[in-house]
């Protein structure tokens, strides 16, 4: 076991900001926010990628930041959910009004996450990315369109304890239509 | 002057909701103070036996590892009541999985190294963890609430052995966890000879007073913070040990320290749903009349605490029969402490309970629902009281109708879609009335604002929301000019959101002090309120906790519609409706989402959830949430919630019985009877996986 403990300093974008913290090589991304940028939107909840509350945003695509070591992210481009905002700029983002209209949470633990995955799952969608319930033959690149079982299965990576599972379809529905 | 007249029960929503949905919501883990140092526990590796030498030199010399703290150095703490929280205290190891060690260090990973590090020995015993219904150490535990140990009327076993119609069946459920998001956590801190904790917990000031007795502090320097709380089901009803671990580490360091428990730790330290079996006999009419009911209840503790997983208490409360005998057995084992998990008893229960009432159903080719209409009961069958308020009838004719239960085929595999057997099924449901005393402060301010304060605990429920409606309606003003304070244990003395009492509980005692409030204000009318407000207080102790000479429960029934893949075997819930009839229902948009949300659970303990007691290592095989399954979006589907509207007046003021747990009560035997109806294979044992739908369809019953 050796007693040496690795530093480095890991310049990233966070929420739209140029950070530079120093971050111990074993840190994971999640706990560089939580812990050393005071970003504590992002949860967690197993810390083994198992239950997407740390989801948050890397260069656009929805990840879970536990799962990720900090020091092999340098440049990254994070969005967490202290980050979302509407088009403008101004308000919040459309999923976070829905959820609030749709009381699409409880607990509020598994929240962020579960607004990070819709907000990349909208736009892995709008790119046409495939899910396992995507019809064999829909046209790659085009956008899918999300019924209600897209939208449950490619949001199945973030559970919710209480349960607010047909409220948050609902939510992600409002925001397509 | 805004119309106030629809304060209760509108749909108002969160207040705290705009925090949640952008992450300003901070949960236990989430403060640091400055100097903060981090924990990290080390579990007991054996299932039984004494530790003989801990050995922490590794783990010291590791950058950044402050202490390390063991039986050996750890401060001797008053002897709690509950033993589940003297952590750290002796040799002794009841179970694996217990607290051994706990690392402090300068940063997570710090921490979680040297937790690694550190080396513990043990004189290993033999164990034993496996319960059966017939282990010779069961016995019936003392019956301190009405809920636990025998109750017999009648000749329970002669008049089921000469009843014209019999059902005798064994139900299984396995352990169960509860899994809240958030981990338990706790962030302590010393200072100035006091001891300030931000903790997930469902009621903060026990935690203070649990702390005060342990640490032999008065309780006026104890602080517990539980402002946001991301779940608990019942696991953060009492403390559990990481708010002593924490408390202890920060007062050893001198330091501020966070321990935020590791998520394939909390299956052995935060409680688990006991497994049970259970033996239920009914013994009826040719016309489905209930002549006698017997429902055996086995379910393990620990050996350090006794803990009875209550399933045969729902019994006494469902059916009429003029015989009747419910008896709890508890079997101590080498296995976790076991605690609540929603609906703790009437979970479990009513699935066995449940299931046999559609046993005799078949049996008698009765519709399921009429049977239970034919044994409806103006008194509680147990205690021969009048039942305050049962719309047990009207919640299943009223589902009966919403899910279009007529136009169901009794007939067992009457519905095929290619290998799909699609089949429906019903159960009822029922939960106590509960209510605890609470106190609470209400105040006026000359900008005609108000202020209401009470220790009441968020753990999703909405508390902040309701409460500010509960006041306002006592008050008579608009909700938006109540601010309420809650989440301290410096606040009025409360009770936990437990038992589906928060409500009920704080809701009383804030009703009484903004009534108080509203009458000092009408005294005073035209005059200008002083710059310090006007202020009333209430304690409901004696009235909350009165006894009643009613019966005070809610009931509800559940639909469940499911299809059968004959060839994968696997059950997957088309829809769920539940109806229920729980008192006035105070806010109808956190109330829809506590009902579905629980229904949700009951799916899970119907189709996914399950825990298994490795008897060889004395641990769960299914720590963490990639091998326990809790439901996931794609396995839950529209799911309907609607009420009954009820007045009872033999209720709290706000006239609401509670709503948190009734719904995961015969959301399973709806879905394993519709799993009946749809195949005609009867399973008997949670969860309803494809192994044992195969296995089922094999024997081809």
């Amino acid at each position: 076991m050796g007693t040496e403990v690795f530093h480095s300093e890991v310049p990233l974008t966070v929420n739209g900001e140029p950070r530079r913290p120093t971050v111990d090589h074993r840190s994971t991304l999640l706990d560089v926010l939580r812990e050393q940028l005071g970003l504590t939107g992002a949860k967690k909840g197993c810390d083994h990628g198992q239950c997407g509350a740390c989801t948050v945003l890397v260069d656009g695509r929805r990840a879970n930041s536990c799962l990720l070591l900090a020091v092999a992210h340098e440049g990254a481009d994070i969005t967490t959910v202290e980050g979302l905002r509407s088009a403008d700029g101004e308000g919040r983002h459309p999923v976070q009004r829905a959820f609030l209209e749709r009381d699409a949470f409880q607990c509020g633990y598994c929240t962020p996450g579960q607004i990070c995955s819709a907000v990349g799952a909208l736009a892995e969608a709008e790119a046409g990315h495939p899910s396992h319930v995507t019809e064999p033959g829909t046209a790659i690149g085009s956008p899918a369109e999300l019924t209600r079982d897209e939208i449950r299965e490619r949001l199945s990576g973030n559970l919710c304890r209480c349960g607010a599972y047909p409220h948050i379809v609902e939510a992600v529905e409002d925001v397509i239509r | 002057m805004q119309d106030t007249s629809n304060a209760l029960g509108a749909p108002t929503e969160r207040r705290e909701g705009p925090d949640k949905v952008t992450g300003a919501a901070r949960y236990a883990a989430e403060h640091t103070p400055a100097g903060c140092a981090y924990a990290w526990p080390v579990p007991a590796a054996v299932a039984r036996g004494e530790i003989t030498a801990i050995d922490d030199s590794a783990a010291l010399a590791l950058p950044g590892v402050i202490d390390v703290l063991s039986h050996l150095n750890a401060p001797r703490l008053v002897e709690p009541d509950d033993a589940t929280l003297a952590v750290l205290q002796d040799a002794r190891v009841p179970h694996r999985g217990w607290y051994v060690a706990l690392v402090v260090a300068e940063t997570l990973e710090a921490a979680r190294e040297g937790a690694a590090a550190v080396r513990v020995d043990y004189a290993v015993e033999p164990h034993d963890v496996t319960l059966r219904a017939d282990h010779a150490d069961a016995y019936v535990p003392e019956d301190t609430d009405g809920t636990s140990g025998e109750h017999v009327r009648g000749d329970a076993d002669g008049a089921f052995d000469s009843a014209p119609v019999r059902v005798d069946a064994v139900y299984r459920v396995p352990p169960l966890h509860n899994h809240p998001m958030e981990p338990h956590a706790a962030t302590a801190r010393w200072h100035d000879g006091r001891l300030t904790v931000y903790d997930s917990s469902q009621g903060a000031t026990t935690v203070r007073d649990v702390l005060a007795g342990m640490f032999a502090l008065p309780k006026e320097r104890i602080t517990v913070v539980s402002e946001h709380v991301g779940g608990g089901f019942g696991s953060k009803g009492t403390p559990r040990p990481h708010v002593v671990l924490a408390s202890m580490a920060a007062r050893v360091t001198g330091r501020p320290v966070k321990l935020s428990l590791p998520r394939r730790e909390l299956a052995a330290v935060v409680g688990h749903r006991s497994p049970t079996v259970q033996r239920v006999r009914l013994g009826a009419e040719k016309d489905g009349t209930l002549i006698s009911v017997v429902h055996e209840v086995t379910s393990q503790t620990s050996r350090i605490k006794e803990f009875v997983e209550t399933a045969a208490a729902a019994t006494r409360v469902m059916y009429g029969s003029p015989h009747g005998r419910t008896t709890h057995r508890v079997v101590p084992l080498d296995v976790p402490s076991p605690s609540w998990m929603r609906a703790p008893g009437e979970a479990p229960g009513m699935y066995a309970l449940e299931s046999a009432m559609d046993e005799l159903a078949v049996h008698l080719d009765i519709d399921p629902v009429e049977l239970r209409l034919r044994n409806d009961t103006a008194r509680e069958p147990d205690s021969s009281k009048p039942f305050s308020s049962r719309h047990l009838a009207e919640c299943l004719r009223e589902g009966a109708r919403r899910f279009g239960w007529s136009e169901r085929d009794p007939r067992t595999r009457s519905r095929a879609e290619g290998p799909v057997l699609v089949g429906s099924g019903v159960a009822s449901a029922t939960y106590p009335v509960l209510a605890s005393p609470s106190r609470a402060s209400a105040h006026a301010y000359p900008d005609g604002s108000y202020a209401v304060r009470v220790n009441a605990t968020d753990i999703g429920t909405g508390a902040r929301t309701v409460l500010a409606q509960v006041a306002a309606d006592a008050l008579g003003v608009p909700v938006e000019r109540v601010r309420v304070a809650i989440g301290s244990s410096d606040l009025p003395d409360a009770p936990l959101a437990g038992g589906s009492s928060g409500t009920a509980s704080w809701g009383w005692a804030v009703h009484e002090a903004c009534t108080r409030l509203a009458k000092r204000l009408s005294e005073q009318q035209g005059q200008q309120l002083p710059p310090e407000g006007v202020g009333a207080t209430a304690d409901t102790a004696g009235t909350a906790d009165a006894e009643s000479e009613y019966a005070r429960h809610a009931f509800g029934a559940h639909f469940a519609e499911v299809g059968v893949d004959t060839v994968s075997g696997e059950v997957r819930v088309r829809r769920l409706l539940g109806v229920y009839a729980a008192g006035h229902i105070l806010n109808a948009r956190t109330a829809r989402s506590q009902f579905i949300g629980a229904m949700t659970m009951g799916l899970g303990m119907a189709l996914t959830e399950s825990s298994t007691m490795d008897a060889a290592f004395g641990d769960f095989a299914e720590r963490d949430l990639a091998a326990y399954h809790v439901p996931v979006h794609a396995d839950v589907p529209a799911i309907e919630a609607h009420w009954i509207d009820e007045d009872d007046p033999h209720l709290n003021p706000m006239g609401s019985k509670g709503i948190g747990e009734i719904g995961i009560v015969g959301t399973a035997a709806a879905i394993g009877n519709a799993l009946r109806h749809a195949t005609g294979v009867r399973l008997r044992e949670l969860p309803l996986t494809p192994d044992r739908v195969l296995a089922g369809l094999a024997r081809g019953m």
